[in-house]
């Protein structure tokens, strides 16, 4: 078995003092694949997401989540990001004030030794490749970090910080929700131009449409806190045309 | 405080009494040079008003002005409003510090408090300035850039000095134009600086004069500057046009725990003059300051205003629009810590036909920090379609940190256009767990979004100055995660 992979193994979580949403979940994306996963509202996909990322909101109760061969459950937030972690939000927050030039700098000197952080040059120039990928306008990366952005907008930046923090492995939580379907087009070919063999992404999506633009290697389906199917990418298409009730039925959901 | 000064011989004034009478003769003069270190008796007495003029060597009107200004203080007594005051005992207190330039007032470097010290590395303040903020040392690296800039300002006529000098060199201006924006029957602390001021800046801009490079009272900056109970009289001159910094984002280190200044601006018609501070200072420190400005037709006052350090501070920057269409600004910002206390606002009367106003305030408090906004609009019969607007913001970053708002509004005349508007929010976990999966700190993404809350005021700043507040801000929220 190779270490290049995110590995979730019997993972369950629930909020804080609450109910187990996450009831053992096991995914593995392989470092340069990018997998869907699909499953109806409240099947636990954004739980997944969040527990991944480290959301302080969320107790993890059993399993666990492999980076690479090595756990990152007792890792801050931070510490998976710089371990080549990413989650592009569903709700990207605002954070008035905050430049995303400044933003974008310091979150790239965060993963830098001390002493070591990357060149003004060099640092635009990444970030402007990024922001023409996602045809946008220069004058973006002076606006205010999601201060006053359409849905779009947020979703695009998301995707514009994928860009830039070239992680190891993203997970996409629904990014094309709230997209009409030149922003669906645009935020596609962003996450598309990340491929390649050092990159893994989890794509989580309601809709087989997005897909039609990231084409996934194989579609994980997840149902009441569990993935229960795993398939190629054909998967999507038979959900999309039975609806969830077909998945239900088929693993007595 | 005498053991800091073991080496050094003390030049402790003679008995005042026998000095009366006496003609201030050139024999006492061998005092006044450099090595030597001139120290008041503690506590505010008459006594040490007379031996601060003395020492000075000031002309008999600044004697009677010192002394009268002590009477009006004895009357008075402290404010019996705002933040609580009772540990602060003049009797312990040096009123006047007279600094030896090598020296500074605070004895040796050693004496400096290690966080002081540290802070100053972190920031990376050179060596020199270190020496000078932290009172025991005035040299600058500076210099050459000053004396450049100074001949130029003395080309276009422009009197930048400190202010003993300025009354020396200046007496008629001075006279003409000092106390009369504050007076000291103003207020207690008003009257306390007058009776022993020492230090401060003194600032004429000529007629039309518009100065490009702020006046920096850095360039002036030696230790009667940073001094306890500085001084300053702005005056902008008809039509000119000029920007005076004052105070620096690295913490005022000083032994004694007692700062109350007196910052009198005078705009002239059509000037337009800012003053911006930023002070830090450390936080055994009571801060009291009396800053107003004076605007006449047409003119325009800017004030931004920085509290940082300190345990208490009050200031609240007043600006009198006397002149019709004059125009006044304030923009704020107040950070508290642990056990500080950040009373401070502003102060805008609208006197004149057509006067606009402006208000920012934002307010930082933190861990068992307390920042108050206490701010006044008061518009007179007569000021026909005034406009006033504030905004004061405050952010809470601990369960325990706590922010008030006083705003009194005062409105005489019936064309007035008066808003406020204030927001009180806390630090929002969502938007913490957001920039820490962007690989921040939990400290570092706390700093940020605290930045980004003091953006719209920060981005006034200097450059220089925006950089190091940031730095700053980014020390005070280290190790702020419990």
């Amino acid at each position: 078995m190779s270490d290049k992979q995110l590995e979730i193994r019997g993972l369950r979580a629930r909020i804080v003092g609450g109910e187990e949403i996450l009831k053992g979940v096991d995914l593995v994306v392989p470092r340069g694949e990018v997998h869907a996963l699909m499953g109806p509202n409240g099947s636990g996909k954004s739980t997944l997401a969040k527990v991944i990322a480290g959301d302080p909101q969320y107790e993890v109760t059993g399993g666990d989540i492999i980076l690479e061969g090595q756990s990152i459950l007792e890792m801050e937030p931070d510490e998976r990001a710089r371990e080549g972690l990413y989650l592009a939000f569903q709700y990207p927050v605002e954070v008035p004030g905050v430049s995303i030039a400044n933003f974008l700098r310091l979150a790239l000197n965060a993963r830098r030794e001390e002493g070591d952080e990357i060149g003004v040059m060099e640092f635009y120039k990444k970030l402007q490749r990024a922001v023409k990928e996602l045809n946008w306008d220069d004058s973006i990366i002076e606006r205010n970090l999601h201060e006053g952005f359409s849905g779009g907008e947020k979703k695009r930046s998301e995707i514009l910080q994928l860009l830039v923090l070239e992680p190891r492995y993203a997970i996409l939580d629904e990014t094309d929700s709230g997209l009409d379907v030149d922003a669906l087009k645009v935020v596609s070919q962003g996450v598309n131009a990340a491929r390649g063999p050092n990159f893994g992404a989890l794509v989580i999506t309601h809709y087989q449409r997005l897909l039609n633009h990231i084409v996934p290697d194989r579609v994980h389906v997840m149902v009441g806190g569990r993935v229960v199917r795993d398939g190629p990418k054909e998967l999507a298409m038979e959900l999309d045309q039975k609806g969830y009730e077909w998945i239900r039925e088929a693993v007595g959901a | 405080m005498s053991d800091l000064h073991s080496d050094t011989t003390q030049a402790v004034h003679p008995d005042a009494a026998k000095l009366e009478g006496m003609e201030h003769t050139k024999q006492y003069e061998f005092k006044l040079k450099e090595e030597y270190f001139f120290k008041s008796d503690r506590g505010l007495t008459k006594r040490v008003v007379e031996q601060i003029s003395y020492m000075k060597n000031e002309p008999e009107w600044m004697l009677k002005f010192r002394l009268r200004a002590f009477e009006i203080a004895e009357k008075k007594g402290r404010p019996k409003w705002g933040p609580d005051l009772s540990d602060l005992n003049f009797d312990d207190i040096f009123f006047y510090v007279r600094p030896n330039e090598k020296q500074g007032t605070a004895g040796s470097w050693d004496d400096i408090p290690e966080d002081v010290r540290k802070t100053y590395q972190r920031l990376g303040v050179p060596e020199a300035e270190q020496r000078a903020l932290a009172g025991v040392g005035a040299q600058f690296e500076s210099e050459m850039v000053y004396h450049k800039l100074k001949a130029e300002w003395e080309k276009l006529g422009v009197i930048f000095l400190d202010t003993d000098t300025g009354l020396k060199e200046h007496p008629e201006l001075f006279k003409e134009h000092f106390a009369t924006v504050i007076p000291p029957e103003d207020n207690y602390f008003a009257a306390v600086n007058s009776a022993v001021w020492s230090g401060g800046s003194f600032v004429y801009v000529p007629e039309g004069v518009h100065v490009e490079v702020p006046l920096q009272a850095y360039f002036l900056l030696n230790a009667e500057n940073i001094g306890q109970f500085e001084r300053t009289l702005i005056i902008g001159a008809p039509g000119s046009k000029f920007h005076y910094i004052e105070g620096c984002t690295a913490p005022a280190y000083t032994s004694n725990s007692f700062h109350s200044g007196v910052i009198e601006i005078i705009c002239q018609e059509r000037s337009s003059v800012r003053y911006s501070t930023i002070q830090n200072w450390s936080h055994n420190v009571y801060n009291l300051v009396t800053q107003r400005a004076m605007v006449h037709e047409r003119a325009s006052m800017g004030w931004l205003d920085g509290n940082l350090g300190s345990k208490v501070t009050m200031k609240y920057p007043s600006t009198y629009l006397v002149g019709e269409g004059a125009h006044g600004e304030v923009l704020s910002i107040a950070f508290a810590t642990d056990g500080q206390h950040q009373d401070a606002g502003a102060k805008v009367i609208h006197v004149a036909p057509n006067t606009t106003s402006s208000v920012v305030s934002k307010s930082i408090s933190k861990g068992t920090g307390r920042s108050s906004y206490r701010g006044l609009v008061q518009v007179h019969e007569g000021a026909t379609n005034a406009r006033s607007n504030v905004e004061c913001d405050a952010l809470l970053l601990d369960e325990n940190a706590r922010t008030d708002t006083f705003p009194y509004i005062e409105i005489n005349e019936k064309t007035a256009h008066v808003g406020h508007e204030a927001t009180v929010s806390k630090l929002d976990d969502e938007q913490i767990f957001y920039l820490m999966t962007r690989g921040l700190a939990e400290d570092a993404a706390m700093a940020l979004i605290v930045r980004g809350f003091l953006d719209p005021v920060a981005k006034e700043l200097p450059l220089e100055y925006a950089v190091e507040l940031n730095r700053l801000i980014e020390l005070e929220m280290e190790g702020s995660v419990g």
